[in-house]
C-alpha cells in the first residue's frame, strides 16, 4: 500500500493533476472563510459590471484629504474621453473629409488622434451628412475640445438666492487615497447578469458542482461495480440480463436519457442533489461493462479456483478474491465518472434542465445565466469565461490523475 | 468446440498417473472437469464407485474434500492481498477445525510447513509476493498435506519453477503420496518429467487418449505414431537426437 | 584455431527498475567465440542471461545501461558506440538477435516479402526488388521454408512457422553472430525441433558465422551448441564443451543444474534428481564473496568473503570456485554425475587452494 502510494506520487502526470485539483479544492474551502458573503447576493443593480475596483463617486468628491501628484493625467483623460467607437468615427472623418492617409492615423494613440482632430476638423465639411450624424460629430468635437482644455472641475451649491456658490475646485492633479474612502468594492471577475459578484459565486458554484460530481460518480460507480461484479462472475442468465439492460443504456445516448429523466422529474423537484442522483443512475453502464470484462479475465485465475475449491461462498470470492484486484481500476473509473458527472451537470444546466434553484449556484447554472443574458454576445467575458476555465481545469486535472494512475497500475503502459 | 472427447480412464489409490499432451490437447480442460470447475456435457464421472454428484454447494464442498489441485502458476494461485496464513487457515476450516484453539491451529500449520521444509514462524504474517516461486509451490503442497484429499490434481506444478527447485517439489509430491496414499493425477507436457514421476502414463491428443500404460512401455516402447513423434521431438542426452526424423 | 568472431571482455551492464534501483544483471562476463562455433548459455530465470543477450548487441536504451567492458565483433569494438550507429552498422549485418517473442513482431498488415525488402533497404542494399525476391526464395529453400511463405501475411502462418520465418529474415544479411534468446521456448516440441534444425542449417551452410543460444533447457543446449556456459547471478560460473559440461560439470552449481535434467530415456527414471536449496541472490546488492555460497552444499566460511575468479583447467575449460578441480571431483565421489543436495561428511575440512 505504501509502495503503491509512493509509485503513484512518482508519476509526473498524477502530481500535476493532483496539484491543480487540490488547488481548486482549497479555493472552495478557504475562500468562503475569508470572504464571508452570500455568494448569490445581488450586489449590483444592473447587468454585467466589468471586473475592477468600484469606489463611491460621492466619497471621492467629498474626500477632504486631497493629494497633489505630479502625474500627467491628460493621456488617461483622452483615453476616458475617447471611446473605441468615437475613435473609429474620428478616423472615418479624417480619412473621408480631412484627406489624411489611413496609415498616418494611429487610433491607439488617443492624444495624437485628438491633436490631429483639432488641427483638421472643420464643421463646414459635414454638409452632406444626415443631421443625426452631423450632431454626433458636433458632440464628439466638443468632447475632444473639452479633453484638450484640462480645466478644473468646479463643485457648486445652489445658494438661497438661487445663485451657484463654488464649494470645491478639483484640479487635474488632485488625487484621493482609496484607503481613506469608506466604500470600495472589488469585483475581480466583475458581476453577472443579476449583479452578483462572479468570483464569490464561482467558488460556491465550483463547490456545488464538485459535490454533484462526487455524488454522481459514487452512485454510478457503486451501481456499475455491483452489476459488473455479478454479471462477470456469475455469467449465464444473470450476465445476459444485466448485459441486456446495459446495452439498452448504451444504445440510447445517455445524454438523451438524462434529458428525459430531468424533464420528467419536473422543475420543482430538481434540486442540485436530485440532478446528481439522476446523473449517477444514467452513467453506470460503462463502468459496469468494463468491470465485467475485468472480472471475466479474473474469474478463471487460479487463486479464484482455489478459493472455490476451499469451499468459499460466491459473495466471499467476489469481495475478497476479485474486488481487491480490480480496486485500482475502479478508483480510476470513479475519477472519470466524477469528471463526466461535472460535465453532465454543466450540459444539462446549459440547456435549462439543471438544478432549478435560486439558492445555490452550479457551474452549469452560471453558464446558463450568462447565456440567457447574452453575455457572450455583449462581450461580458467575465461572466462565462472563468466558469469554462474552471470546468476545463477540473476535468483536465481529474483526467490527468487518471492517466497517471493508469500508468502506475496498468502493466502494459509501464515503461 | 470439443476440448475433451470421450475420455475413459480409471486410476487407483496411491498411484501417480500422468496425462501428457501438447498445448491444446485438452489436458487442462480435463483437469478442470475432474475438479468440478467446468461442467461435463456428456458422460459420467464415478468417484469411489458411485457417480459423482456436485449439484449443490454442500455436495460440492463434500466432493472437494476429496479432490484438490496444485496449479501451474504459483504466482497466480495466491490472493496477493491476503497473508499466507489465510491459505492454510482455510484448509483447517475445511477439515472442520474451525473452532479449534489457536495454539492447535498453529501446531498443525507448523507441521504442514515443516513437511515441505518451510518454517511457519518465518512465513506467518507474510504476503505471497515475499516468497519465491518454489516456496509458493511448496506451500501449495503444505496445503494439500493439511487437506489430505484422496486425489491430488497436479496441473504442471513445476513448469514455472526453475530446474534446480523442481526436484524439491517432485520429491515432496512423492513423499506426500507415500505418506497419505493419495492418488496423484499429474498433468504435464514434459515427457521426461512424466517418465520420471509416474506409475502410469496417458498420452493425450486433441482431447483423446491415444496410448496409455506403464511409463517404460509407453515412453521407451511406444506403439502409436503420435506418441512416437512426440518422443522423437524431445531433445535427448544419452541417445542421439535425430533432427531430420520429422 | 578459427578466426575470433565475437570476443567479450569483462562486460558489465545494469538495468534500472521502476523504483529507480540499479540491478547489476551482467557483472563481468567474458567470452570468446570462434568462426563456425556456437555457445550456449544456461541459467535459472533471473540470472541475467536475457540481459546479457541484449547487452551483447551493444544497443543500449533505457532501462538498460552500459557500464564497462568490450564487445569486439570481428575485430571492431562496438561497446560504447552510439545507439544510432549500432542500429545502422551492427544490427542485422554483424549481429542478429532473436528473442522468444520474435514471432509476435511481424506486422500483420505486411507480407513476408515486404519485411525482407525492408531489411535489405534499411541496410543500404542497392539490389532490385526482383533480385531480392530471388535471393530470398533461394535462402528460404535452403532453410527448408516453402518460398510461398513470402507471399503470405503473418496471420496465415502457425507460431512455429512464424518463428522460423523471422529467423530466416533476420539472418538474410548473413550476420557474423546470431544471438538467440529462448527462440523455441514458447513453441510445441515439434515446432521447436524445426526451429533447432533451422539454426543448425544456418551454421552448417555458413549463413551465420557463429551463434549464441540462450535457454534454460539443458537437453536442448546439449543438442544445439558446441560449447556451454553456465550463468549464475550475473556471472559465468563454468564454461566448456557441451559434452564436458553435461557429463563432467565441475562447479557445484553447474553440477546441480546438470543433475536436474529430465529426459525420457532409459535409465533416467531410477536416478535421483538434484535439488539446489534456496534462491539466487538479489542482484541489486550482489554478495561480497562467492555468489553461490549461500546455496552451495560445500561452502566453507572463506567462500562468503572471498569472491572467486574464473580459472582455466584442462585446456579450454573455465570455472569459478575457490576449490581446486581435484578437490571438487573428490567431493562428487559417487561418480554417477548426479547427486542430491546433502552435504557429504568431511567437506568442511576441505580448504580452498587459494
Amino acid at each position: 500500500m505504501k509502495n503503491t502510494l509512493k509509485q503513484v506520487f512518482h508519476s509526473g502526470k498524477f502530481i500535476f493533476g493532483f496539484v491543480i485539483f487540490v488547488f481548486i479544492l482549497l479555493m472552495c474551502i478557504f475562500y468562503p472563510i475569508f470572504v464571508a458573503k452570500d455568494p448569490l447576493k445581488m450586489i449590483g443593480s444592473g447587468n454585467f459590471f466589468p471586473p475592477g475596483t468600484y469606489v463611491s463617486q460621492q466619497e471621492v468628491v467629498d474626500s477632504n484629504s486631497i493629494y497633489k501628484l505630479n502625474i500627467d493625467t491628460s493621456a488617461s483623460r483622452f483615453q476616458m474621453a475617447l471611446s473605441v467607437e468615437n475613435r473609429a468615427a474620428m478616423q472615418e472623418w479624417l480619412i473621408k473629409y480631412g484627406g489624411i492617409a489611413e496609415e498616418d492615423i494611429d487610433v491607439t494613440d488617443a492624444e495624437g488622434l485628438a491633436k490631429l482632430w483639432i488641427s483638421n476638423y472643420s464643421a463646414e465639411k459635414n454638409g452632406k451628412m444626415t443631421s443625426a450624424k452631423r450632431k454626433a460629430y458636433k458632440r464628439l468635437d466638443e468632447a475632444v475640445q473639452k479633453a484638450m482644455k484640462d480645466s478644473p472641475l468646479y463643485l457648486a451649491e445652489e445658494g438661497e438666492d438661487g445663485s451657484l456658490q463654488q464649494i470645491k475646485k478639483i484640479g487635474g492633479s488632485d488625487f484621493v487615497n482609496t484607503k481613506t474612502l469608506g466604500s470600495t468594492e472589488t469585483f475581480l471577475l466583475g458581476t453577472d447578469n443579476f449583479g452578483r459578484d462572479v468570483l464569490t459565486e464561482l467558488v460556491a458554484a465550483t463547490k456545488t458542482s464538485l459535490r454533484i460530481g462526487l455524488i454522481a460518480g459514487l452512485i454510478a460507480t457503486a451501481i456499475g461495480l455491483l452489476l459488473g461484479l455479478l454479471a462477470g462472475y456469475m455469467g449465464g442468465t444473470p450476465d445476459n440480463l444485466i448485459m441486456f439492460v446495459t446495452n439498452l443504456f448504451t444504445v440510447i445516448p445517455s445524454f438523451i436519457i438524462l434529458i428525459l429523466i430531468s424533464y420528467s422529474v419536473g422543475d420543482a423537484a430538481r434540486g442540485a442533489m436530485t440532478v446528481a442522483v439522476i446523473i449517477g443512475i444514467t452513467a453506470w453502464p460503462w463502468t459496469c461493462r468494463s468491470v465485467r470484462s475485468q472480472v471475466i479475465s479474473l474469474r478463471n485465475r487460479d487463486h479464484v479456483n482455489l478459493s472455490k475449491l476451499s469451499g468459499h461462498s460466491m459473495m466471499r470470492i467476489i469481495f475478497s478474491d476479485i474486488l481487491p484486484y480490480i480496486m485500482s481500476y475502479v478508483v480510476m473509473a470513479m475519477i472519470l465518472q466524477i469528471s463526466s458527472g461535472i460535465l453532465a451537470e454543466a450540459q444539462l444546466s446549459i440547456i435549462g434542465l439543471g438544478p432549478s434553484t435560486s439558492t445555490t449556484a452550479t457551474l452549469g447554472l452560471m453558464m446558463n445565466w450568462a447565456m440567457t443574458y447574452s453575455a457572450h454576445l455583449n462581450g461580458s467575458w467575465w461572466a462565462f469565461f472563468p466558469v469554462v476555465l474552471v470546468i476545463a481545469l477540473i476535468s483536465f486535472s481529474l483526467n490527468l490523475m487518471n492517466t497517471g494512475l493508469d500508468q502506475v497500475f496498468n502493466p502494459t503502459l509501464r515503461d | 468446440m470439443t476440448a475433451v472427447d470421450h475420455v475413459d480412464f480409471d486410476f487407483n489409490e496411491g498411484e501417480i498417473v500422468s496425462i501428457v499432451g501438447e498445448s491444446g490437447s485438452g489436458k487442462t480442460t480435463l483437469s478442470k472437469m475432474l475438479l468440478g470447475l467446468i461442467s461435463v456435457t456428456d458422460g459420467q464421472l464415478y468417484f469411489q464407485g458411485k457417480p459423482r454428484d456436485i449439484s449443490s454447494r454442500r455436495k460440492k464442498q463434500e466432493y472437494w474434500k476429496n479432490i484438490q489441485p496444485i496449479f501451474q502458476d504459483p504466482f497466480a494461485s495466491y490472493n496477493i492481498f491476503h497473508k499466507i496464513d489465510s491459505v492454510l487457515l482455510d484448509c483447517l476450516n475445511m477439515r472442520g477445525f474451525r473452532s479449534a484453539s489457536n495454539a492447535q491451529k498453529v501446531d498443525m500449520m507448523t507441521e504442514a510447513c515443516s513437511f515441505v521444509n518451510l518454517k511457519y514462524a518465518e512465513l506467518t504474517n507474510k504476503y505471497p509476493f515475499e516468497l519465491s516461486g518454489g516456496q509458493m509451490q511448496r506451500l501449495m503442497i503444505a496445503r494439500i498435506f493439511l487437506l489430505k484429499p484422496k486425489i491430488l490434481m497436479a496441473d504442471e506444478p513445476t513448469s514455472m519453477i526453475d530446474a534446480c527447485s523442481r526436484a524439491t517439489i517432485l520429491d515432496m509430491l512423492l513423499k506426500l503420496r507415500d505418506e497419505t496414499k493419495m492418488t496423484v493425477i499429474f498433468i504435464t507436457h514434459d515427457i521426461g518429467l512424466a517418465y520420471y514421476i509416474s506409475d502410469k502414463v496417458y498420452i493425450m491428443e486433441h482431447g483423446k487418449f491415444v496410448e496409455s500404460g506403464k511409463p517404460d512401455d509407453v515412453i521407451l516402447r511406444p506403439t502409436q505414431d503420435y506418441t512416437k513423434r512426440l518422443i522423437s521431438d524431445v531433445p535427448k542426452i544419452y541417445e542421439p537426437w535425430d533432427l531430420d526424423a520429422i | 584455431m578459427g578466426k575470433v568472431m565475437l570476443e567479450v571482455k569483462n562486460l558489465k551492464t545494469k538495468y534500472v527498475t521502476r523504483f529507480h534501483e540499479d540491478v547489476f544483471a551482467v557483472d563481468g562476463v567474458s567470452l570468446k567465440i570462434e568462426e563456425g562455433r556456437s555457445l550456449g548459455i544456461a541459467g535459472e530465470s533471473g540470472c541475467g542471461k536475457s540481459t546479457l543477450a541484449l547487452s551483447l548487441m551493444g544497443y543500449y536504451f533505457a532501462p538498460l545501461h552500459y557500464l564497462s567492458g568490450d564487445i569486439i565483433v570481428d575485430g571492431v569494438n562496438i561497446a560504447g558506440m552510439k545507439p544510432d550507429e549500432v542500429r545502422r552498422k551492427v544490427l542485422g549485418q554483424e549481429i542478429a538477435y532473436i528473442p522468444q517473442a520474435a514471432m509476435n513482431a511481424l506486422n500483420p498488415t505486411m507480407k513476408i516479402n515486404d519485411f525482407v525488402n525492408d531489411v535489405m533497404y534499411a541496410h543500404g542494399s542497392k539490389m532490385k526488388k526482383s533480385e531480392i525476391r530471388e535471393m530470398a526464395e533461394a535462402r528460404f529453400n535452403e532453410l527448408g521454408l516453402p518460398p510461398e511463405v513470402l507471399d503470405k501475411h503473418a496471420v496465415e502462418l502457425s507460431g512455429g512457422m512464424k518463428q522460423r520465418t523471422v529467423i530466416a529474415i533476420s539472418t538474410i544479411l548473413s550476420p557474423k553472430v546470431l544471438i538467440a534468446d529462448e527462440p523455441s521456448s514458447a513453441l510445441d516440441v515439434s515446432s521447436q525441433k524445426l526451429v533447432i534444425r533451422m539454426m543448425r542449417q544456418l551454421m552448417q551452410k555458413g549463413y551465420i558465422k557463429s551463434m549464441i543460444f540462450i535457454t534454460h533447457e539443458l537437453p536442448l543446449l546439449y543438442n544445439v551448441t558446441d560449447d556451454i556456459a553456465v550463468m549464475y547471478a550475473g556471472q559465468f560460473v563454468e564454461q566448456g564443451t557441451a559434452n564436458e559440461m553435461v557429463f563432467d560439470p565441475v562447479h557445484p552449481y553447474a553440477k546441480g543444474l546438470m543433475g536436474s535434467i529430465l529426459v525420457p530415456e532409459a535409465g533416467t527414471r531410477e536416478v535421483k534428481l538434484t535439488a539446489i536449496p534456496g534462491t539466487p541472490p538479489n542482484l541489486k546488492h550482489p554478495p561480497e564473496g562467492c555468489r553461490f555460497a549461500d546455496r552451495c552444499p560445500y561452502a566453507v566460511p572463506t567462500c562468503r568473503s572471498l569472491a572467486p575468479e574464473m580459472k582455466t583447467f584442462s585446456g579450454n575449460r573455465e570455472y569459478r570456485c575457490l576449490f581446486s578441480v581435484k578437490k571438487l571431483r573428490e567431493v562428487y565421489s559417487d561418480g554417477t554425475g548426479r547427486r542430491s543436495g546433502e552435504k557429504p561428511a568431511g567437506i568442511d575440512e576441505l580448504i580452498a587452494d587459494q
